[in-house]
Protein backbone atom coordinates (compact mmCIF):
# COMPACT_ATOMS: atom_id res chain seq x y z
CA UNK A 1 0.00 0.00 0.00
CA UNK A 2 0.87 3.37 -0.88
CA UNK A 3 0.76 6.34 2.03
CA UNK A 4 -0.20 9.31 0.18
CA UNK A 5 1.64 11.94 2.18
CA UNK A 6 -0.39 15.46 2.08
CA UNK A 7 1.96 18.61 1.10
CA UNK A 8 2.33 20.42 4.05
CA UNK A 9 0.86 24.14 3.82
CA UNK A 10 2.91 27.22 4.87
CA UNK A 11 1.23 27.23 8.12
CA UNK A 12 1.82 23.83 9.13
CA UNK A 13 5.28 24.01 8.05
CA UNK A 14 6.51 26.72 10.59
CA UNK A 15 6.10 23.72 13.15
CA UNK A 16 4.00 26.35 15.12
CA UNK A 17 0.69 24.09 14.68
CA UNK A 18 2.79 21.29 15.92
CA UNK A 19 4.13 23.45 18.74
CA UNK A 20 0.63 24.35 20.17
CA UNK A 21 -0.88 21.05 20.07
CA UNK A 22 2.04 20.08 22.04
CA UNK A 23 1.30 22.54 24.55
CA UNK A 24 -2.50 21.83 24.80
CA UNK A 25 -1.72 17.90 25.55
CA UNK A 26 1.45 18.63 27.98
CA UNK A 27 -0.73 20.99 29.80
CA UNK A 28 -3.40 18.61 30.43
CA UNK A 29 -1.76 15.78 31.34
CA UNK A 30 0.31 18.43 33.90
CA UNK A 31 -2.81 19.08 35.75
CA UNK A 32 -4.40 16.07 34.88
CA UNK A 33 -4.73 12.62 37.73
CA UNK A 34 -1.44 10.81 38.39
CA UNK A 35 -2.05 7.43 37.88
CA UNK A 36 1.32 6.38 39.99
CA UNK A 37 0.66 3.62 42.66
CA UNK A 38 2.28 4.41 46.19
CA UNK A 39 3.90 0.90 45.38
CA UNK A 40 4.79 -0.55 49.43
CA UNK A 41 2.12 1.67 50.95
CA UNK A 42 -0.39 0.42 48.30
CA UNK A 43 -0.15 -2.27 46.31
CA UNK A 44 -2.11 -3.70 43.56
CA UNK A 45 -4.81 -5.86 43.81
CA UNK A 46 -4.29 -9.18 42.51
CA UNK A 47 -6.40 -10.98 40.36
CA UNK A 48 -7.87 -14.51 41.18
CA UNK A 49 -5.82 -17.31 39.74
CA UNK A 50 -2.52 -15.39 40.42
CA UNK A 51 0.26 -17.45 40.45
CA UNK A 52 2.21 -15.74 43.37
CA UNK A 53 4.75 -17.25 46.03
CA UNK A 54 3.67 -21.23 46.82
CA UNK A 55 2.95 -21.92 50.35
CA UNK A 56 1.59 -24.94 52.33
CA UNK A 57 -1.62 -25.11 53.72
CA UNK A 58 -3.23 -26.58 56.58
CA UNK A 59 -7.23 -28.09 57.09
CA UNK A 60 -9.53 -26.23 59.39
CA UNK A 61 -8.41 -28.93 62.27
CA UNK A 62 -4.71 -27.55 61.96
CA UNK A 63 -3.29 -30.52 60.41
CA UNK A 64 -0.60 -30.19 57.89
CA UNK A 65 -1.90 -31.63 54.61
CA UNK A 66 1.17 -32.33 53.02
CA UNK A 67 1.76 -35.83 53.16
CA UNK A 68 5.59 -35.65 51.70
CA UNK A 69 4.71 -37.93 48.67
CA UNK A 70 7.68 -35.31 47.25
CA UNK A 71 5.49 -35.30 43.61
CA UNK A 72 5.94 -31.34 43.82
CA UNK A 73 9.66 -31.57 44.39
CA UNK A 74 10.05 -34.04 41.69
CA UNK A 75 7.62 -32.24 39.29
CA UNK A 76 9.86 -28.85 40.40
CA UNK A 77 11.78 -27.32 37.00
CA UNK A 78 14.15 -25.49 38.85
CA UNK A 79 14.70 -28.11 41.68
CA UNK A 80 13.31 -25.24 44.20
CA UNK A 81 11.22 -27.72 46.11
CA UNK A 82 13.13 -30.19 49.02
CA UNK A 83 11.28 -32.49 51.33
CA UNK A 84 12.53 -34.47 54.01
CA UNK A 85 10.30 -36.61 54.78
CA UNK A 86 9.44 -38.72 58.32
CA UNK A 87 11.09 -41.89 57.22
CA UNK A 88 9.62 -45.55 58.88
CA UNK A 89 8.64 -43.55 62.30
CA UNK A 90 6.21 -41.22 61.42
CA UNK A 91 4.46 -38.94 63.67
CA UNK A 92 4.20 -40.75 67.35
CA UNK A 93 0.17 -38.33 67.36
CA UNK A 94 -0.69 -39.42 63.48
CA UNK A 95 0.59 -43.06 63.49
CA UNK A 96 1.26 -44.20 59.70
CA UNK A 97 -2.34 -42.02 58.68
CA UNK A 98 -0.44 -39.50 57.76
CA UNK A 99 2.84 -39.18 56.91
CA UNK A 100 3.95 -35.13 57.06
CA UNK A 101 7.33 -33.95 56.30
CA UNK A 102 9.40 -33.61 58.86
CA UNK A 103 10.91 -30.55 56.84
CA UNK A 104 9.33 -28.98 53.53
CA UNK A 105 11.89 -26.02 51.46
CA UNK A 106 11.22 -24.25 49.29
CA UNK A 107 14.10 -21.67 47.53
CA UNK A 108 12.19 -18.73 46.45
CA UNK A 109 15.03 -17.63 44.54
CA UNK A 110 14.72 -20.82 42.73
CA UNK A 111 10.79 -20.60 42.40
CA UNK A 112 9.66 -20.10 38.64
CA UNK A 113 6.04 -19.78 39.86
CA UNK A 114 5.23 -21.65 37.12
CA UNK A 115 2.25 -23.59 39.52
CA UNK A 116 3.30 -27.86 38.66
CA UNK A 117 3.71 -28.18 42.59
CA UNK A 118 -0.41 -26.75 43.02
CA UNK A 119 -1.14 -28.99 40.16
CA UNK A 120 0.91 -32.41 40.70
CA UNK A 121 -0.48 -31.90 44.47
CA UNK A 122 -2.97 -35.25 45.20
CA UNK A 123 -3.12 -33.66 48.76
CA UNK A 124 -4.00 -30.35 47.67
CA UNK A 125 -1.57 -29.31 49.89
CA UNK A 126 0.16 -26.66 48.59
CA UNK A 127 -1.03 -23.54 46.67
CA UNK A 128 0.24 -20.81 44.78
CA UNK A 129 -0.56 -17.60 47.05
CA UNK A 130 -0.68 -13.91 46.32
CA UNK A 131 2.20 -12.88 47.49
CA UNK A 132 4.68 -11.81 44.43
CA UNK A 133 7.23 -9.25 45.96
CA UNK A 134 9.50 -11.19 48.38
CA UNK A 135 12.49 -10.17 50.07
CA UNK A 136 15.14 -10.87 51.83
CA UNK A 137 18.77 -9.45 52.55
CA UNK A 138 20.49 -13.10 51.98
CA UNK A 139 20.31 -15.97 50.09
CA UNK A 140 19.27 -18.23 53.52
CA UNK A 141 17.01 -15.82 54.14
CA UNK A 142 14.89 -16.87 50.64
CA UNK A 143 14.73 -20.24 51.84
CA UNK A 144 11.61 -20.81 53.15
CA UNK A 145 11.16 -23.32 55.94
CA UNK A 146 8.26 -25.73 56.74
CA UNK A 147 7.25 -23.29 59.66
CA UNK A 148 7.67 -20.72 57.46
CA UNK A 149 5.83 -21.88 54.72
CA UNK A 150 2.39 -23.05 57.05
CA UNK A 151 2.19 -19.92 58.54
CA UNK A 152 2.15 -17.97 55.39
CA UNK A 153 -0.38 -20.49 53.63
CA UNK A 154 -2.98 -20.22 56.74
CA UNK A 155 -5.92 -22.65 56.51
CA UNK A 156 -7.62 -24.38 53.49
CA UNK A 157 -11.04 -25.45 54.02
CA UNK A 158 -11.02 -29.04 52.77
CA UNK A 159 -14.47 -30.28 51.74
CA UNK A 160 -13.59 -33.97 51.86
CA UNK A 161 -11.38 -34.34 54.86
CA UNK A 162 -10.10 -37.63 53.20
CA UNK A 163 -7.76 -38.55 56.59
CA UNK A 164 -10.22 -37.97 59.04
CA UNK A 165 -12.47 -40.68 57.38
CA UNK A 166 -9.95 -42.88 57.15
CA UNK A 167 -9.17 -42.41 60.95
CA UNK A 168 -12.42 -43.04 61.61
CA UNK A 169 -13.03 -46.28 59.77
CA UNK A 170 -9.78 -47.09 60.86
CA UNK A 171 -11.16 -46.70 64.97
CA UNK A 172 -14.39 -48.27 63.67
CA UNK A 173 -12.60 -51.18 62.54
CA UNK A 174 -10.55 -51.60 65.91
CA UNK A 175 -7.33 -50.78 64.29
CA UNK A 176 -5.27 -48.19 65.67
CA UNK A 177 -4.69 -45.28 63.83
CA UNK B 1 30.57 49.91 50.70
CA UNK B 2 28.72 48.39 54.08
CA UNK B 3 29.51 50.02 57.62
CA UNK B 4 31.76 46.49 58.39
CA UNK B 5 33.54 46.79 55.35
CA UNK B 6 34.36 50.25 55.64
CA UNK B 7 35.89 50.03 58.92
CA UNK B 8 38.52 47.98 57.52
CA UNK B 9 39.51 50.02 55.50
CA UNK B 10 41.16 48.39 52.82
CA UNK B 11 42.68 50.12 49.69
CA UNK B 12 40.87 49.68 46.39
CA UNK B 13 42.83 46.94 45.19
CA UNK B 14 42.22 45.18 48.24
CA UNK B 15 38.34 45.64 48.32
CA UNK B 16 38.10 44.86 44.74
CA UNK B 17 39.85 41.46 45.14
CA UNK B 18 37.77 40.66 48.74
CA UNK B 19 34.54 41.60 46.92
CA UNK B 20 35.29 39.67 43.70
CA UNK B 21 35.73 36.51 45.30
CA UNK B 22 32.80 36.66 47.83
CA UNK B 23 30.88 37.31 44.36
CA UNK B 24 32.97 34.23 42.95
CA UNK B 25 32.06 32.60 45.92
CA UNK B 26 28.03 32.90 46.13
CA UNK B 27 27.25 32.68 42.67
CA UNK B 28 29.15 30.08 41.79
CA UNK B 29 27.08 28.44 45.33
CA UNK B 30 24.15 29.51 43.90
CA UNK B 31 24.57 28.29 40.18
CA UNK B 32 25.34 24.52 42.00
CA UNK B 33 22.47 24.78 43.77
CA UNK B 34 20.29 25.97 40.92
CA UNK B 35 21.57 22.99 38.61
CA UNK B 36 20.79 20.50 41.61
CA UNK B 37 17.63 21.56 41.86
CA UNK B 38 17.09 22.32 37.87
CA UNK B 39 17.77 18.55 37.78
CA UNK B 40 14.64 17.75 40.72
CA UNK B 41 12.54 19.86 38.56
CA UNK B 42 13.04 18.01 35.47
CA UNK B 43 12.10 15.66 37.30
CA UNK B 44 9.39 16.55 38.68
CA UNK B 45 8.01 18.20 35.40
CA UNK B 46 8.59 15.28 33.36
CA UNK B 47 6.68 12.70 35.75
CA UNK B 48 3.48 15.23 35.96
CA UNK B 49 3.35 15.54 32.17
CA UNK B 50 3.60 11.93 32.00
CA UNK B 51 0.82 11.60 34.57
CA UNK B 52 3.75 10.32 37.18
CA UNK B 53 4.27 12.17 40.53
CA UNK B 54 8.05 12.07 40.79
CA UNK B 55 10.36 11.86 43.22
CA UNK B 56 8.83 11.95 46.61
CA UNK B 57 10.72 9.54 49.34
CA UNK B 58 13.70 11.27 50.23
CA UNK B 59 13.35 12.66 53.99
CA UNK B 60 16.42 13.73 56.57
CA UNK B 61 16.27 12.50 59.73
CA UNK B 62 15.32 15.48 62.11
CA UNK B 63 13.50 17.28 59.66
CA UNK B 64 11.04 14.35 58.32
CA UNK B 65 9.93 13.71 61.71
CA UNK B 66 8.15 17.00 61.40
CA UNK B 67 4.14 16.95 61.80
CA UNK B 68 3.23 18.29 58.78
CA UNK B 69 5.75 20.19 56.96
CA UNK B 70 8.20 16.94 57.16
CA UNK B 71 6.17 14.50 54.75
CA UNK B 72 5.29 18.18 52.45
CA UNK B 73 8.69 18.55 51.77
CA UNK B 74 9.40 15.10 51.07
CA UNK B 75 6.35 14.74 48.64
CA UNK B 76 8.09 18.01 47.01
CA UNK B 77 11.16 15.85 46.37
CA UNK B 78 12.84 18.71 48.05
CA UNK B 79 16.08 16.34 49.40
CA UNK B 80 16.58 14.36 46.30
CA UNK B 81 19.14 16.48 44.59
CA UNK B 82 20.90 15.18 47.99
CA UNK B 83 20.42 11.80 47.45
CA UNK B 84 21.46 12.40 43.77
CA UNK B 85 24.45 14.14 44.60
CA UNK B 86 25.68 11.32 47.13
CA UNK B 87 25.17 8.28 44.73
CA UNK B 88 26.87 9.76 42.53
CA UNK B 89 29.94 10.21 44.37
CA UNK B 90 29.86 7.27 45.78
CA UNK B 91 28.94 4.78 42.85
CA UNK B 92 32.16 3.20 41.65
CA UNK B 93 34.36 5.21 39.49
CA UNK B 94 35.08 2.33 36.07
CA UNK B 95 37.38 3.47 33.73
CA UNK B 96 37.06 0.72 30.68
CA UNK B 97 40.10 -0.42 29.69
CA UNK B 98 39.71 0.31 26.11
CA UNK B 99 39.65 4.72 26.42
CA UNK B 100 42.45 6.68 26.04
CA UNK B 101 42.99 7.59 29.87
CA UNK B 102 44.12 11.16 29.54
CA UNK B 103 41.22 12.78 27.51
CA UNK B 104 39.14 10.43 28.99
CA UNK B 105 40.05 11.77 32.52
CA UNK B 106 40.25 15.55 31.09
CA UNK B 107 36.84 15.91 29.39
CA UNK B 108 34.38 16.20 31.74
CA UNK B 109 36.29 19.09 33.02
CA UNK B 110 36.56 20.63 30.00
CA UNK B 111 32.77 20.28 29.52
CA UNK B 112 32.10 22.01 32.74
CA UNK B 113 34.59 24.56 33.25
CA UNK B 114 33.25 26.76 30.28
CA UNK B 115 29.34 26.46 31.29
CA UNK B 116 30.57 27.83 34.79
CA UNK B 117 32.71 30.78 33.29
CA UNK B 118 30.29 32.42 31.19
CA UNK B 119 28.21 33.56 34.41
CA UNK B 120 31.12 35.78 35.25
CA UNK B 121 30.02 38.34 32.88
CA UNK B 122 26.24 38.48 33.29
CA UNK B 123 24.73 40.76 35.48
CA UNK B 124 22.82 38.89 38.29
CA UNK B 125 21.51 41.91 40.27
CA UNK B 126 22.11 46.13 40.47
CA UNK B 127 24.26 47.15 43.27
CA UNK B 128 24.52 45.73 46.44
CA UNK B 129 25.99 47.82 49.25
CA UNK B 130 27.10 50.24 46.41
CA UNK B 131 29.28 47.04 44.83
CA UNK B 132 28.14 45.88 41.58
CA UNK B 133 26.50 42.34 41.38
CA UNK B 134 28.19 41.77 38.38
CA UNK B 135 31.65 39.26 38.48
CA UNK B 136 33.41 40.71 35.53
CA UNK B 137 31.91 43.77 34.26
CA UNK B 138 33.13 43.52 30.92
CA UNK B 139 32.96 45.66 27.48
CA UNK B 140 33.25 42.80 25.45
CA UNK B 141 30.75 40.43 27.31
CA UNK B 142 29.11 39.53 24.61
CA UNK B 143 32.13 38.29 22.82
CA UNK B 144 33.68 36.58 25.68
CA UNK B 145 30.62 34.66 26.09
CA UNK B 146 30.33 33.83 22.84
CA UNK B 147 34.43 32.58 22.87
CA UNK B 148 33.80 30.75 26.04
CA UNK B 149 30.88 28.67 24.46
CA UNK B 150 32.47 27.21 21.68
CA UNK B 151 34.69 25.85 23.91
CA UNK B 152 32.24 23.76 25.45
CA UNK B 153 32.50 22.03 22.38
CA UNK B 154 35.65 20.51 23.09
CA UNK B 155 34.76 18.61 25.86
CA UNK B 156 32.02 16.54 24.22
CA UNK B 157 34.19 15.90 21.41
CA UNK B 158 37.18 14.64 23.45
CA UNK B 159 34.64 12.55 25.58
CA UNK B 160 33.02 11.25 22.49
CA UNK B 161 37.14 10.42 20.75
CA UNK B 162 38.31 9.46 24.30
CA UNK B 163 35.93 6.63 24.80
CA UNK B 164 37.67 4.75 22.01
CA UNK B 165 33.80 2.89 21.06
CA UNK B 166 31.42 4.14 18.44
CA UNK B 167 28.41 5.24 19.27
CA UNK B 168 30.21 7.54 22.10
CA UNK B 169 32.21 8.55 18.88
CA UNK B 170 28.79 9.34 16.67
CA UNK B 171 27.98 11.46 19.35
CA UNK B 172 31.07 13.77 19.45
CA UNK B 173 31.03 14.07 15.59
CA UNK B 174 27.39 14.78 16.21
CA UNK B 175 28.24 17.40 18.28
CA UNK B 176 30.53 19.52 16.76
CA UNK B 177 28.59 19.56 13.82
CA UNK B 178 25.55 20.38 15.67
CA UNK B 179 27.12 23.24 17.58
CA UNK B 180 29.50 24.94 15.42
CA UNK B 181 26.72 25.03 13.19
CA UNK B 182 24.24 26.77 15.53
CA UNK B 183 26.62 28.89 17.19
CA UNK B 184 27.00 30.93 13.99
CA UNK B 185 23.07 31.28 13.93
CA UNK B 186 23.43 32.35 17.48
CA UNK B 187 26.22 35.00 17.51
CA UNK B 188 24.16 36.37 14.16
CA UNK B 189 20.97 36.41 16.16
CA UNK B 190 22.09 38.76 18.86
CA UNK B 191 23.85 41.37 16.22
CA UNK B 192 20.29 43.27 15.65
CA UNK B 193 20.08 43.29 19.52
CA UNK B 194 23.78 44.92 19.92
CA UNK B 195 22.83 47.31 16.92
CA UNK B 196 20.20 48.92 18.70
CA UNK B 197 21.69 49.01 22.16
CA UNK B 198 25.02 50.18 20.56
CA UNK B 199 27.43 48.59 23.48
CA UNK B 200 28.61 45.00 23.64
CA UNK B 201 28.74 45.46 27.55
CA UNK B 202 25.26 43.49 29.00
CA UNK B 203 25.22 45.86 31.34
CA UNK B 204 24.79 48.54 28.97
CA UNK B 205 22.32 46.19 27.64
CA UNK B 206 20.08 45.84 30.73
CA UNK B 207 20.52 49.94 31.17
CA UNK B 208 18.71 50.03 27.33
CA UNK B 209 15.87 47.86 28.40
CA UNK B 210 15.01 50.25 31.27
CA UNK B 211 11.49 51.64 31.29
CA UNK B 212 8.56 50.86 29.01
CA UNK B 213 7.46 50.58 25.52
CA UNK B 214 3.93 50.96 25.82
CA UNK B 215 3.90 52.50 29.23
CA UNK B 216 2.22 50.66 32.00
CA UNK B 217 1.67 47.08 30.05
CA UNK B 218 4.37 46.14 28.11
CA UNK B 219 8.28 46.60 29.08
CA UNK B 220 10.41 47.92 27.50
CA UNK B 221 12.60 44.41 26.65
CA UNK B 222 14.54 43.85 23.57
CA UNK B 223 12.21 40.12 23.09
CA UNK B 224 9.40 42.46 21.74
CA UNK B 225 11.95 44.67 19.75
CA UNK B 226 13.47 41.89 17.86
CA UNK B 227 11.17 38.90 18.20
CA UNK B 228 12.68 36.92 15.35
CA UNK B 229 16.63 37.45 17.36
CA UNK B 230 14.78 36.11 20.37
CA UNK B 231 13.35 32.99 18.82
CA UNK B 232 16.52 32.27 16.77
CA UNK B 233 18.50 32.43 19.79
CA UNK B 234 15.93 30.12 22.39
CA UNK B 235 16.07 27.52 18.95
CA UNK B 236 20.38 27.87 19.08
CA UNK B 237 20.22 27.52 22.46
CA UNK B 238 18.64 24.59 22.69
CA UNK B 239 21.34 23.01 20.33
CA UNK B 240 23.75 24.81 22.00
CA UNK B 241 22.63 23.03 25.63
CA UNK B 242 22.22 19.56 23.43
CA UNK B 243 18.24 19.88 25.05
CA UNK B 244 15.49 18.11 23.31
CA UNK B 245 14.47 18.50 20.21
CA UNK B 246 18.02 18.76 19.20
CA UNK B 247 20.09 16.60 21.75
CA UNK B 248 21.59 14.67 18.97
CA UNK B 249 25.12 14.02 20.95
CA UNK B 250 23.02 12.29 23.79
CA UNK B 251 20.19 10.32 21.75
CA UNK B 252 19.36 7.47 23.48
CA UNK B 253 17.78 5.66 21.12
CA UNK B 254 20.12 5.68 18.66
CA UNK B 255 23.45 6.19 20.29
CA UNK B 256 22.49 4.01 23.57
CA UNK B 257 24.26 7.30 25.50
CA UNK B 258 25.89 9.24 23.58
CA UNK B 259 29.32 10.73 24.27
CA UNK B 260 28.97 9.81 28.04
CA UNK B 261 28.32 6.47 27.54
CA UNK B 262 31.54 5.09 28.82
CA UNK B 263 31.48 7.60 32.16
CA UNK B 264 30.20 6.65 35.13
CA UNK B 265 30.08 7.96 38.61
CA UNK B 266 31.06 11.42 39.29
CA UNK B 267 32.65 11.90 35.89
CA UNK B 268 29.73 11.14 34.00
CA UNK B 269 27.81 13.28 36.78
CA UNK B 270 30.34 16.52 36.15
CA UNK B 271 28.78 15.95 32.17
CA UNK B 272 25.33 15.97 33.81
CA UNK B 273 26.19 19.06 35.63
CA UNK B 274 27.58 21.23 33.07
CA UNK B 275 24.90 20.23 30.77
CA UNK B 276 22.44 21.83 33.52
CA UNK B 277 24.67 24.65 34.15
CA UNK B 278 24.96 25.44 30.32
CA UNK B 279 21.31 25.61 30.87
CA UNK B 280 21.47 27.70 33.19
CA UNK B 281 24.13 29.96 31.83
CA UNK B 282 22.32 30.16 28.24
CA UNK B 283 18.80 31.04 30.30
CA UNK B 284 20.67 33.87 32.08
CA UNK B 285 22.01 35.02 29.21
CA UNK B 286 18.19 35.11 27.32
CA UNK B 287 17.31 37.12 30.29
CA UNK B 288 20.01 39.78 30.29
CA UNK B 289 19.96 40.16 26.50
CA UNK B 290 15.68 40.14 25.80
CA UNK B 291 13.75 40.63 28.76
CA UNK B 292 15.87 42.93 30.62
CA UNK B 293 18.06 41.33 32.95
CA UNK B 294 16.98 41.86 36.87
CA UNK B 295 15.19 44.93 35.86
CA UNK B 296 11.08 45.18 36.32
CA UNK B 297 9.64 48.58 34.86
CA UNK B 298 6.72 48.37 37.60
CA UNK B 299 7.58 49.84 40.75
CA UNK B 300 10.55 51.27 39.74
CA UNK B 301 12.45 48.17 39.82
CA UNK B 302 14.77 49.38 37.06
CA UNK B 303 17.10 51.87 38.20
CA UNK B 304 20.09 50.82 39.93
CA UNK B 305 19.56 50.03 43.74
CA UNK B 306 22.05 52.68 44.89
CA UNK B 307 22.69 52.14 48.91
CA UNK B 308 19.24 50.58 49.12
CA UNK B 309 19.83 46.94 49.99
CA UNK B 310 16.36 45.75 49.70
CA UNK B 311 15.66 46.73 46.43
CA UNK B 312 19.11 45.36 45.66
CA UNK B 313 18.20 41.64 46.75
CA UNK B 314 14.87 42.74 45.03
CA UNK B 315 16.94 43.01 42.04
CA UNK B 316 18.69 39.64 42.56
CA UNK B 317 15.46 37.76 43.27
CA UNK B 318 14.17 39.46 40.00
CA UNK B 319 16.93 38.11 38.12
CA UNK B 320 16.46 34.65 39.24
CA UNK B 321 12.65 34.50 39.26
CA UNK B 322 13.14 35.07 35.29
CA UNK B 323 15.61 32.79 34.96
CA UNK B 324 13.63 29.90 36.40
CA UNK B 325 11.02 30.71 33.94
CA UNK B 326 12.77 30.30 30.97
CA UNK B 327 14.48 27.33 32.51
CA UNK B 328 11.24 26.03 33.20
CA UNK B 329 10.23 26.66 29.77
CA UNK B 330 13.53 24.65 28.53
CA UNK B 331 12.37 21.66 30.46
CA UNK B 332 8.97 21.96 29.38
CA UNK B 333 9.70 21.72 25.63
CA UNK B 334 12.56 18.26 26.18
CA UNK B 335 8.63 16.57 26.99
CA UNK B 336 6.76 18.27 24.74
CA UNK B 337 8.28 17.76 21.12
CA UNK B 338 10.30 14.54 19.59
CA UNK B 339 14.02 15.01 18.43
CA UNK B 340 14.77 16.14 15.06
CA UNK B 341 16.04 14.13 12.71
CA UNK B 342 20.03 14.66 12.09
CA UNK B 343 19.31 16.58 8.29
CA UNK B 344 16.46 17.88 9.43
CA UNK B 345 18.80 19.93 12.01
CA UNK B 346 20.96 20.70 9.91
CA UNK B 347 18.96 21.73 7.22
CA UNK B 348 16.68 24.45 9.78
CA UNK B 349 20.50 25.67 10.99
CA UNK B 350 22.12 26.50 7.65
CA UNK B 351 19.40 26.98 5.44
CA UNK B 352 16.93 28.67 7.58
CA UNK B 353 18.14 30.31 10.68
CA UNK B 354 21.09 31.73 9.26
CA UNK B 355 19.24 33.32 6.47
CA UNK B 356 16.60 34.47 8.80
CA UNK B 357 19.18 35.59 10.94
CA UNK B 358 21.35 37.55 8.44
CA UNK B 359 17.75 39.01 6.89
CA UNK B 360 17.10 40.46 10.35
CA UNK B 361 20.48 42.02 10.75
CA UNK B 362 20.29 43.66 7.68
CA UNK B 363 16.21 45.10 8.51
CA UNK B 364 17.62 46.46 12.07
CA UNK B 365 20.33 47.87 10.82
CA UNK B 366 17.99 49.67 7.29
CA UNK B 367 15.55 51.15 10.50
CA UNK B 368 18.08 52.56 12.16
CA UNK B 369 19.91 53.89 9.44
CA UNK B 370 16.15 55.05 8.31
CA UNK B 371 15.45 56.38 11.95
CA UNK B 372 18.75 58.56 12.18
CA UNK B 373 18.26 60.32 9.21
Amino acid sequence: MIVKRDKLNFWERLYLPAVIGGFKVTIRHFFGKKVTMQYPEEKWSVPPGYRGAPYLVKDQEDRTKCVSCQLCEFVCPPKAIRITPPGPAGSPEAGNVEKAPKEFEINMLRCIFCGFCQEVCPEEAIFLMKDYSLTGTSRAEMIYNKEKLLALGGVHDDKIQKWKHKAEEAKEQGIAP
Amino acid sequence: MTPMLAALTLTPGQAFVLWSVVKIVVVVAILLTMVAYAVLAERKVSAFIQDRVGPNRVTLPLIGSIPFLGPLLASWGIWQPLADGLKSFLKEDFTPAHVRKVYFWLAPAITMIPAFLTVAVIPFGSQIGGQKMVIADLNVGILYTFGIVSLGVYGIVLAGYAANSKYPFLGGIRSSAQMISYEIAMGMSVIPVFLLVGNLNLSRVIDYQAGFLVPWLLPNWLVFKQPLAFAIFLIAAFAETNRLPFDMPECETELVGGYNTEYSSMKFAMFFMGEYANMITSSAMMVTLFFGGWTLPWFGLDQTAGDNLVIGVMHIGVFLAKVVVVMLLIIWVRWMWPRFRYDQLMDLGWRRFIPLALANILLTAGILWAVRN
